[in-house]
């Protein structure tokens, strides 16, 4: 099944925001707070461009609120009279000529007198200085499973770990983008990149003041989003319909690389606190996790990544008692947002290089260790949720080693290393990952689908799910073929515009394939039905006959039309408070083995080998899928070893593809991804989700293999060449 | 300035320092050509000038009197795919679309110079052009299967 809107994009006819032009067009630029937090004192502007030609926004022009409609909205569109980080942004031009614009910026002088800042998560649990609300927290959880003190006292071995990973940047290869057309008379239209429509809807709505059926909300093409245009995109959105408004004229406001890479969103980094017990045989008795994220400086996301984060610290595990403690803090650093696994893959990477550090504690090897204590049907997770589907990550590890010849290499590698130059070393993990939204968030997002049937008999998926890369239009299309049992070619994708499709969620959380389908999957049923209780369709007809009774209904009945509304499955219970319950309908399994060279002079790891086995329902479509675990198995690589983030004075300091490095063709060992089938009963065709869990397992399987291969156990990421220098150096 | 783009003469009325980025989008529309970073790292923005693969966010108008270019906009005749297009699109080799015309493009300049090539002069020769979907492997997969059709 070729990707639906694929001709378009191998052409170079698919339409990117950047790619739409409007008559007497503005270009806007944003003028960001050169400094750090501080009193913003005045702004000024230097001779050296016609100021007069310029459309110039400051908070004082915003005729609505001046917040970012999320979740706490405590982020400002624009900066007033305090500014909280030094990408903030305070000013915003627009001229007809986009060269000028960025000269104009270059000439904004903004006055701030600098106030303490928070440098680092350290700082901010210290209370060095108090910067959001009375603590710096943003958000804290405390989970308890069973009673971890006595787990502790029954343990004959604790052993402690700390854990940490940095920031890193989505890199999306499109850089975020819009353009907008707004006035007191028709309101605000925006068109841009972005994965959220509904989103962007809802930030609108306060700036302005205006109603919903006044805000409307277009997506282009997006050129990929892992997450980094969440939230993001209502930002620009905002500052382009700002400037829209003001000058009266189309507004087009496209950030460069070096503003993407420095001002927008990044995964939090995070430090994780491991305390285990366990039984000289090897159970898990006891669990003590602190997990700790970094949110910069204003809420966002945070209380939702560390939600996700903390749900999975304990991972695919059976342990009685559990306490996990998590808290996102304030610091001045840019907000940190949405990244592809959301939390999870920073609780997962301490995990399970706690887990091996366990294992080799008790004398066990990590394979063992971890079969010992797996989760199994009707077991529960760290939050009580009982697994009631099959589960059997015995299978997947046995396959993936086997799979990478893991005793073979293990051994082969041990005696090589001992007199080779090369050190080579194989590793795993194994994990899990929940889809959609967690806990009762399906239930209030209570996402809708329509489906539309034309004249001519094609049918019409209107949804705010966004294709983004991961192939929502392909996968939507194939599941709408199968419920109403035609050809894949009659299906057609509205484009995503708030005016026509209904709400049906953000493109986040894995949820688009199995709870947005699902939907897709309801509403082409229903449709199915009309038609056959009409008496327009019999029980069994081709593709013909349904576009000839499309064809019939719409000329003599009308519109044909149906909905899917979200139903939670059966059985599902969550309770906030406690955060106890059924964090996830459904959980994806895996196991990833990868095989690294270290060289000891320079200090350069390469991933030689790398098997990802998973287990995600039913597939829909093989190679969609096997582009999902490759692509993430590709982002987690440069997550593990090379994407660092430099900061300098709150700033990043490499916000250059020069000097931020994501892993290019020539750096990827061999990709391979092996899929166990397990049909889901709640999902379309069986399917769960699959998007974010390549990012969760890479990280901790290719440091379990460095540690097989220098016997150095490290503990943090990207773990780069320094690093790994420094380890070496201090054995 | 004279060029001939996707075969059909052109002449440019423009700075003679504007890049050949910004005078093919805006001057000339084809904005298949895609601007990723600006700084010659990511291989959106490649064309064929004169048949070598280049980045075309690196490249003044003053050096392409009489050149010509091929974007993504000529690489299909009409309705007919060209192979390593076909390619892409039937083993998952674009995923969000954005890197795709580049990538394209050097798979095509890659099989100019080498009609067979092996796994390790594919990723060579892809390595100039950056995608964040794919991890590649699909990439791949494309570009042995255009060679064989």
């Amino acid at each position: 099944m070729p990707r639906k809107e694929g001709v378009r994009k191998v052409t170079g006819q698919a339409q990117y925001v950047d790619d739409l032009q409007f008559p007497g067009m503005l270009h806007g630029a944003t003028v960001r707070n050169p400094f750090r937090r501080g009193k913003i004192r005045g702004i000024s502007f230097q001779p050296g461009v016609p100021w007069d030609e310029f459309t110039i926004v400051t908070a004082k022009d915003i005729p609505g609120q001046n917040y970012v409609a999320l979740i706490l909205n405590d982020q400002p569109f624009l900066a007033d009279e305090i500014t909280a980080h030094g990408e903030e942004a305070v000013v915003l031009l627009a001229h007809p000529d986009r060269y000028l614009v960025e000269e104009a910026r270059r000439l904004v002088r903004i006055d701030v007198e600098a106030l303490p800042c928070v440098d680092s998560l350290e700082d901010s649990i210290a209370k060095k200085e108090i910067i959001w609300g009375e603590d710096n927290i943003f958000k804290s959880y405390l989970m308890n499973k069973g009673d971890v003190d006595r787990g502790f006292a029954e343990a004959d071995i604790v052993i402690e770990g700390e854990y940490e990973t940095g920031a890193q940047e989505q890199l999306y290869i499109e850089t975020n983008g819009m353009i907008a057309v707004a006035n007191p008379h028709d309101g605000v239209t925006v068109w841009g990149s972005m994965q959220c429509p509904y989103y962007v809807h809802k930030a609108l709505m306060p700036l302005f003041g205006l109603p919903p059926e006044k805000i409307r909300v277009i997506q282009m093409e997006t050129g990929g989003g892992f997450g980094g245009k969440e939230e993001y995109p209502s930002m620009i959105a905002g500052h382009a319909a700002l400037l829209a408004w003001k000058s009266g004229k189309p507004v087009k406001l496209i950030y460069d690389r070096a503003e993407d890479m420095t001002a927008t969103t990044k995964r939090h980094p995070s430090r994780t606190r491991h305390r285990t017990g366990v039984t000289r045989d090897g159970k898990l008795v006891a669990m003590e996790i602190d997990f700790d994220i970094d949110g910069g400086a204003y809420a966002t996301l945070s209380a939702v990544v560390l939600s996700r984060g903390a749900i999975h610290a304990a991972g695919p595990y059976s342990c009685p008692n559990v306490r996990i403690r998590s808290r996102a803090f304030a610091t001045t650093y840019p907000p940190h947002g949405a990244f592809r696994g959301f939390g999870a893959p920073q609780s997962i990477f301490a995990l399970e290089r706690q887990m091996n550090k366990v294992a080799s504690a008790v004398g066990l090897a990590p394979e063992e260790f971890r079969r010992r204590n797996f989760l199994h049907q009707g077991h529960t997770t760290a939050t009580g949720q009982v697994i009631r589907e099959k589960v059997d990550l015995d299978d997947l590890l046995f396959r993936a080693l086997e799979l990478s010849h893991y005793h073979h290499h293990r051994e082969t590698f041990d005696r090589a290393n001992a007199t080779s130059r090369l050190k080579r070393g194989i590793g795993f993990a194994t994990f899990m990952h929940g889809a959609g939204f967690t806990g009762s968030g399906e239930v209030a997002l209570s996402s809708v689908v329509t489906v539309e049937a034309t004249r001519e008999g094609r049918v019409r998926i209107l949804a705010a799910s966004t294709e983004i890369g991961q192939g929502t239009n392909t996968i939507f299309s194939q599941i709408a073929a199968d419920a109403l049992n035609i050809d894949y070619s009659l299906i057609e994708l509205a484009q995503p515009d708030t005016s026509t499709v209904p709400n049906s969620g953000p493109t986040v959380a894995s949820r688009t394939a199995m709870v947005v389908g699902k939907l897709v999957e309801a509403a082409c049923i229903g449709l199915k039905q009309i038609l056959i209780s009409s008496s327009l369709l019999s029980e069994a007809y081709s593709s013909q006959d349904f576009q000839r009774a499309a064809f019939d209904y719409v000329n003599q009945i009308g519109p044909l039309r149906a909905s899917g509304e979200y139903k939670p499955p059966p059985n599902v219970f969550w309770n906030d408070e406690t955060y106890q319950g059924d964090a996830y309908g459904a959980y994806a399994w895996a196991a990833y083995v990868a095989i690294v060279t270290v060289d000891p002079v320079t200090y350069e790891v390469h991933v030689d080998d790398f098997v990802a086995m998973q287990e995600v329902g039913k597939i829909i479509h093989p190679v969609l899928a096997m582009g999902q675990i490759e692509g993430g198995v590709a982002q987690a690589i440069g997550f593990a070893l090379y994407e660092r983030v430099m900061w300098n004075n709150g700033r990043m300091a490499n916000g250059q593809m020069t000097n931020y490095i994501m892993p290019t063709s020539a750096d990827l060992p061999p990709i391979r991804v092996f899929f166990a089938e397990n049909p889901y009963a709640y999902g379309p065709s069986g399917a769960k989700g699959i998007g974010e869990l390549p990012m969760d397992g890479v990280a901790p399987a290719i440091l379990n293999a460095i540690e097989h291969a220098t016997g150095v156990a490290f503990n943090q990421i990207p773990l780069v060449p320094e690093l790994i220098m420094e380890g070496l150096l201090a054995r | 300035m004279r060029i001939k783009v996707n075969g059909i003469e052109h002449t440019i009325d423009a700075p003679p320092m504007s890049r050949l980025l910004d005078v093919l989008r805006d001057d000339l529309r084809l904005t298949g050509v895609k601007e990723g970073c600006g700084e010659g790292e990511c291989g959106a923005c490649s064309v064929l000038i004169d048949g070598e693969l280049t980045n075309s966010c690196l490249v003044p108008l003053l050096q392409l009197e009489g050149a010509s270019i091929i974007t993504i906009e000529g690489v299909a005749n009409h309705d007919q795919l060209h192979a390593v297009q076909q390619a892409f699109l039937d083993y998952g080799g674009a995923q969000c679309g954005i890197c795709t015309p580049g990538m394209i493009l050097a798979a095509m300049s890659l099989l100019e110079t080498h009609p067979n090539p092996t796994l390790e002069q594919i990723k060579e020769g892809l390595a100039g052009n950056l995608c964040r979907c794919t991890g590649y492997m699909r990439i791949f997969e494309a570009v042995v299967h255009a060679v064989r059709t």
